[in-house]
């Protein structure tokens, strides 16, 4: 239900309100001049910021469901609390920032935008995501990823920075980056060799990625309130696929 | 170590027919024809063909001839040629062996164990030549049940319908697997016939938007070139799960054939490997299929149906039944013998089943869970001709998509060699000196050919059996009898043997 339209912000009211219908709301105020839109109470409600026909600003209160913001095409969306499974999926173009956890296939499939968490995440974050042309999908991760995290990447940067890691504590996702192909993860801190997929490498970062990093943790800091600074501060790994081919010799001819 | 291997084909050039053209030489894309400048005279390499006679079909004085090689080894059933041949090839390079086109094996085809009634005597039979005759089929989720006010007009919801003219589609055939000519001829046919075409997974080409109308989109698992304007483009989007001739596994297009023009449908760089993951990596379960279903309403705001796509394997029926409950508007099932860019031949030869059962199966089980008007059910995987598609409806399918077939209207012979990416037809394959050998235009004329002698057929079959409408056969499995069939395969296929 929409509350008020001032200054162009609509709210709503999303408790009880099944997502058929919040979307459908959703898509109507995508198609007025409203810009900004606040979802209260929002409680599992999926397809958030899906197929909307201008980007809208989308403050999330409360926990979205699953696929938010799949498919999105540049929208900006911010969410006060955790998200669910496969958010971002396919995701062409905009930002989600979630102020929480996040759950599995975190950005599945991206081809552009970005994604902050800036908690932990679950299984196959930033599996297959891709880039093209100008488009080259982001994903920061302020704690830690489940195992399998990068899995099959054919571009765009992931970033995991393992803030909420207690004294003496490190990652414990294994199969990183497994059948990895193109795109880059920035590592805070290190992990061991038994804990990365076969297909990937381990390189100190060069210039270029230390402007990447910069400006990516920056952002990331600025949505979440760190010092970019301190985060920098600890040394960084640079994931690689170590083959572009990484199937190229199963076939008999 | 020395490895023997026979020639699968001899070329007999004519000497006092050839005229040294060379235009075998630049039909052949996979060697088998050079020109020997020192002796002035055109040779061949048998060795290397393939069997495809392109060359047999350009030579302009009809000097060549393709044939078989006899079997030159000892004769035995179990150790055949081409079972030694695949042992060879696997100890000397240690890899996946690969092939292109439908499964070859000998698998019982039930087509060709079932037979269509005729009208004699105690009902007459229709003349289709005179009276009117509807093939006109309708795909998408039907309502239970339909109100209409006194005024007539209807006071029920309908769920998007897509109306076609002839219940064949041409399958799903990416850009990058077929060439951009060869989709081009699918979708000015489709538009021609009123019926579908599908992208495959490779994403849509700018210059066939314009087809969209008949266009079915395809998302599996690689999600390439899938975007907010792709979904809208066209009228049903389809969800792949698998296909016929490599269930379970994904797809490897190198990156030599992701060329400047298929990295922009695929949205991918060039020269970069598209992988396709086995899973779609968001769908475990039928309830996290239910989920992508509805994303995918959800980002085309209830428009277009959705249709998803499985091969036809050992659960198909409940696998299927699962599907129309998780909100599939289309079902789609693609059988053993449906055929492929490139897969591993152990995979295509091997897995899944014959598209006939799969089908009686799917339709039985949702007609006795109450469900079949919730889904369309679509069809793969060999359809030959109207007789196959005639069939395919009296056991039950709404609708066939047919790939070879449309293929062999273009040109192919069926040798086998699209994973090569050489398809001296132009049809298979990215090599843009190949690629012009098939003109749209004359494609698309001939499919639309194929499809008008098609639905002739059907009326005709249909006018014989004493009815006007397609509706009238569908699964209406009394039409159909079966022969040399055990007592299983009649209870499976819900049909009796002949005479009975």
């Amino acid at each position: 239900m929409i509350e008020n339209k001032e200054n162009s912000v609509a709210k709503i009211d999303a408790e009880g309100v099944l997502y058929k219908e919040l979307n459908a709301q959703l898509r109507e105020i995508a198609s007025s001049d409203t810009e900004k839109v606040e979802l209260h109470n929002v409680c599992g409600q999926r397809y958030i910021g899906s197929d909307l026909s201008k980007p809208l600003d989308i403050e999330i209160f409360g926990t979205p469901g699953n696929d938010l913001g799949a498919f999105m095409n540049g929208s900006r969306i911010f969410v006060h609390g955790n998200a669910q499974d496969c958010c971002g999926n396919t995701m062409n173009e905009g930002e989600i920032v979630i102020h929480g956890h996040g759950g599995d296939i975190m950005g599945l499939s991206a081809r552009g935008g970005k994604i902050f968490v800036r908690d932990d995440v679950g299984y196959r974050a930033g599996i297959h995501m891709k880039e093209y042309q100008e488009k080259k999908p982001v994903l920061v991760i302020g704690g830690a990823a489940q195992d399998f995290v990068g899995e099959y990447m054919a571009g765009g940067v992931l970033v995991m920075l393992g803030l909420n890691h207690e004294e003496g504590q490190s990652y414990k996702a294994k199969y990183i980056g497994t059948g990895m192909h193109a795109g880059v993860i920035y590592l805070r801190g290190s992990v061991e060799d038994y804990q990365l997929g076969r297909e990937v490498g381990v390189a100190e970062l060069d210039e270029n990625d230390h402007q990447v990093l910069e400006r990516l943790v920056g952002e990331f800091s600025a949505h979440f309130d760190y010092q970019a600074g301190a985060i920098l501060e600890q040394k960084f790994i640079k994931l690689f696929p170590r083959f572009l081919r990484p199937y190229g010799r199963l076939y008999a001819y | 170590m020395k490895t023997y291997m026979p020639n699968k084909f001899i070329v007999e050039r004519e000497a006092d027919r050839c005229i040294q053209c060379q235009v075998c030489v630049n039909q052949c894309s996979f060697d088998a024809h050079y020109y020997d400048a020192d002796d002035d005279e055109v040779r061949s390499l048998k060795e290397n063909c393939v069997g495809c006679h392109r060359c047999v079909l350009f030579c302009p004085t009809k000097a060549l001839n393709i044939r078989q090689t006899p079997l030159e080894y000892r004769e035995n059933y179990n150790w055949r040629s081409e079972v030694i041949e695949d042992i060879i090839k696997q100890a000397e390079t240690g890899g996946m062996l690969l092939t292109g086109m439908g499964n070859d094996k000998g698998q019982r085809v039930y087509w060709d164990h079932l037979v269509l009634n005729a009208s004699q005597v105690t009902n007459p039979s229709i003349d289709p030549l005179r009276e009117p005759m509807e093939l006109t089929t309708y795909l998408g989720r039907k309502p239970d049940c339909v109100e209409v006010d006194p005024t007539c007009v209807l006071g029920t919801e309908l769920a998007p319908q897509i109306k076609l003219d002839i219940p064949v589609m041409f399958s799903a055939m990416s850009y990058g697997a077929v060439s951009l000519n060869v989709q081009e001829s699918l979708a000015r046919a489709a538009t021609e016939m009123g019926t579908m075409w599908n992208t495959g997974e490779g994403g849509l080409h700018p210059s066939l938007y314009k087809y969209g109308n008949n266009t079915i989109v395809q998302i599996a698992s690689g999600r390439f070139g899938v975007h907010s304007e792709y979904m809208h483009a066209g009228r049903v989007v389809e969800i792949k799960i698998g296909q016929g001739a490599k269930p379970g596994i994904g797809g490897h297009l190198p990156g030599e054939k992701v060329s400047a023009e298929v990295s922009t449908t695929r949205m991918i760089p060039q020269g970069s490997d598209a992988l396709s993951p086995a899973p779609q990596h968001d769908i475990y379960s039928i309830e996290d299929l239910s989920q992508l279903i509805y994303a995918l309403k959800e980002a085309t705001n209830y428009t277009k149906p959705i249709s998803v796509k499985i091969a036809a394997v050992h659960n198909a029926a409940a696998i299927g039944s699962g599907m129309v409950r998780a909100g599939a508007d289309i079902i789609v099932l693609d059988g053993l013998r449906g055929a492929t860019g490139a897969a591993p031949k152990v995979i295509r030869d091997n897995v899944g089943i014959p598209i006939e059962m799969a089908l009686g199966a799917l339709d039985t089980r949702l007609r006795q869970e109450g469900i079949r008007n919730l889904a369309s059910i679509v069809v793969a995987g060999g359809i030959r001709s109207s007789g196959d598609v005639a069939k395919a409806v009296a056991l039950g399918a709404d609708a066939v998509y047919i790939g070879t077939a449309a293929l062999v209207a273009l040109g192919c012979t069926v040798c086998q060699q699209c994973h090569t990416g050489k398809c001296a037809w132009g049809i298979c394959t990215s090599d843009l000196a190949l690629t012009k050998r098939i003109n749209p235009e004359i494609g698309a004329r001939r499919l639309v050919n194929l499809l008008r002698g098609w639905s002739l057929e059907i009326k005709d079959l249909l006018g014989g059996m004493g009815v006007n409408a397609l509706e009238s056969l569908r699964g209406n499995r009394l039409h159909l009898r079966a022969i040399g069939l055990s007592d299983t395969e009649l209870d499976i296929l819900g049909v009796r043997m002949v005479g009975d």
